[in-house]
């Protein structure tokens, strides 16, 4: 049940191929214009900077793109009230979901790595790469919840509207497409609210910036995912009402 | 290993629910919406083998009492069982077919795809290679279901429905929308999965269709069940005759006082059925009425519905 959900769920993102190939070139072009700037000192760093970055934004994309417009999607066709009459336990189309985005998302960051590597020239220890990974496939979890809320509260047209609403100004105000030193104040006094710049501090941390209050991010990622989750679980329940009561 | 097939076959008893009740009952079910009564008390069973026809006009109930029985919906009062359980019940939910109207299907899918994965979700599913020959699907296996026609689509739905084996399936107004040589091959299907001796619950507000297929007749009407029964004993409620003409001009004050039932006027076109046609005929040529293309036919399932749902 849960591998054929799996297999369906990559076939889908094969097939969706302006879908999947924008999730993959979007933050490589991304990083190949904005990314590969500045030479001499310090270059090299904010080369790795801005890799972290794009890893993190690609990441948020692929988390809300799948959950947000695929679960709305779902919704508005009424496959949901299908897939109810069927004797399918509900988590497995979850869990087909989530592997799917995961795996989406480490094509998304390997190849920003080989960019970073071949055109960037970027050398890390293996430990820091495999930090950086972890971390970002790890901590696509309150993101999950985010589309997930999305796709429950939107219908499927909404739902494309939010994703880009809420993705492009909460990447700019977190950071990840311009350092937050060079952003307006009243912006940065919003960023350490919003869960993309928190996400960020674990990949810039990985990359070799040092934060003492590192543990302050996990915790606020984790606080979002309970937030997310209960939107979501509050959304999921007025459905019910709604259509299945 | 005779000692564990023995103890499996005791445990396979114990978690089958009795086989020789209704598969699906329906006992004194009521749905409201707000203020909306969609279902005011309906009592329904549908035995094994069965073939039953839910007959009636558009927003008569009949979409709800398919949504009570799947469980897709619970009952304001009543009960709703399928196998004797709770409709929510995986283990009932492993033993239906469903076909909803408009409901969605992962376009990105092959035929075979979108079948096979369906497969994933029953116990003891048919081979795929079965489903698409019984859904009639040989030559679009290999298609995506994005591509398909509706009707090549419904068939689609069709075979999600039966890929699980089900000893019961659920058809909510399946040919909509279809052409007719589409539905009569659609017909074929449905009457093929019943040789296999399942139950069918089949909703639809085309007469031909519940004739051509349906043991059993329910005709249900602002959600309520006006009659039930074979489709031969239904038409023989309404013994008489058809009577349809043009008349220019025509009101209902025209036809005052006659013997007639379900008049429907459309335009200078009238149709009523009654059981008197000739001194009705009378009558209206007595009062010098301008009839042009007189026709007189045997009332059929078509009026006997219209008689019974108040000509709605």
């Amino acid at each position: 049940m849960v591998a054929g959900q799996v297999q369906a769920e990559f076939r889908r993102l094969r097939r969706v191929w302006e879908f999947t190939g924008f999730g993959l070139a979007f933050p490589l072009i991304l990083y190949i214009f904005v990314g590969l700037q500045g030479s001499g000192p310090g270059a090299a760093e904010y080369h790795k900077y801005a890799l972290a970055s794009l890893c993190t934004y690609a990441v948020v994309n692929i988390a809300l793109s799948t959950f947000g417009i695929s679960v709305a999607n779902e919704r508005g066709s009424r496959m949901d009230a299908l897939l109810r009459a069927t004797p399918v336990r509900p988590l497995a189309p979850l869990i087909g979901k989530t592997v799917a985005a995961i795996a989406f998302a480490l094509a998304a960051i390997l190849l920003l790595y080989a960019a970073g590597i071949l055109l960037a020239g970027i050398s890390m220890p293996f430990e820091q790469w495999f930090t950086l990974t972890w971390r970002l496939l790890l901590a696509i979890v309150p993101f999950i919840c985010m589309g997930f809320a999305i796709g429950y509260l939107s219908g499927p047209t909404g739902a494309v509207l939010a994703v880009n609403l809420i993705l492009l100004p909460m990447s700019f105000a977190s950071g990840i497409f311009f350092p937050i030193n060079s952003l307006p104040t009243v912006i940065k006094d919003i960023a350490p609210y919003l869960p993309m710049y928190h996400l960020g501090h674990l990949a810039w941390n990985a990359v070799g910036v040092p934060y003492d209050d590192l543990w302050k991010s996990v915790l606020w990622l984790a606080g979002y995912s309970v937030l997310f989750l209960a939107i979501t679980l509050w959304a999921v329940r007025r459905e019910d009402d709604r259509r299945f009561s | 290993m005779p000692g564990s097939t023995a103890s499996s076959q005791v445990s396979t008893a114990s978690a089958e629910p009795a086989t020789s009740g209704p598969v699906v009952e329906l006992v004194d079910a009521r749905k409201t919406f707000g203020s909306v009564q969609a279902l005011a008390g309906v009592s329904l069973a549908v035995r094994p083998g069965e073939l039953v026809g839910l007959l009636g006009p558009n927003g008569a109930g009949k979409t709800t009492a398919i949504s009570l029985m799947l469980g897709l919906r619970r009952p304001t009062s009543g009960t709703a069982r399928l196998f004797g359980l709770d409709p929510r019940d995986l283990r009932a939910r492993s033993r239906i077919g469903v076909m909803l109207q408009e409901s969605g299907i992962p376009l990105t899918l092959k035929v075979r795809e979108v079948v096979d994965l369906f497969r994933t979700y029953y116990p003891q599913p048919l081979s795929t290679d079965k489903v698409v020959e019984m859904a009639g699907l040989g030559e679009f296996q290999g298609s995506l279901v994005g591509k398909l026609s509706g009707g090549q689509r419904q068939r689609v739905y069709f075979a999600l429905a039966i890929c699980g084996d089900p000893d019961a399936l659920f058809l909510d107004e399946p040919t909509v929308g279809l052409d007719t040589a589409t539905r009569r091959s659609f017909w074929d299907q449905v009457r093929g999965f019943k040789r296999r001796g399942k139950s069918i619950v089949l909703t639809t507000h085309y007469l031909d269709e519940a004739n051509a297929l349906a043991d059993r007749v329910i005709v249900i009407d602002h959600g309520v069940i006006r009659a039930e029964d074979t489709p031969e004993a239904i038409r023989a409620l309404v013994p008489g005759k058809k009577v349809t003409f043009h008349w220019r001009g025509v009101t209902a004050a025209d036809l005052a006082g006659l013997p007639v039932e379900g008049l429907a006027l459309d335009g200078p076109r009238v149709a009523f059925l009654t059981s008197h046609a000739e001194d009705v005929l009378r009558a209206l040529f007595g009062r010098g009425a301008p009839i042009t293309d007189l026709e007189v036919a045997g009332a059929g399932l078509e009026e006997a519905v219209l008689v019974l749902t108040g000509g709605r």
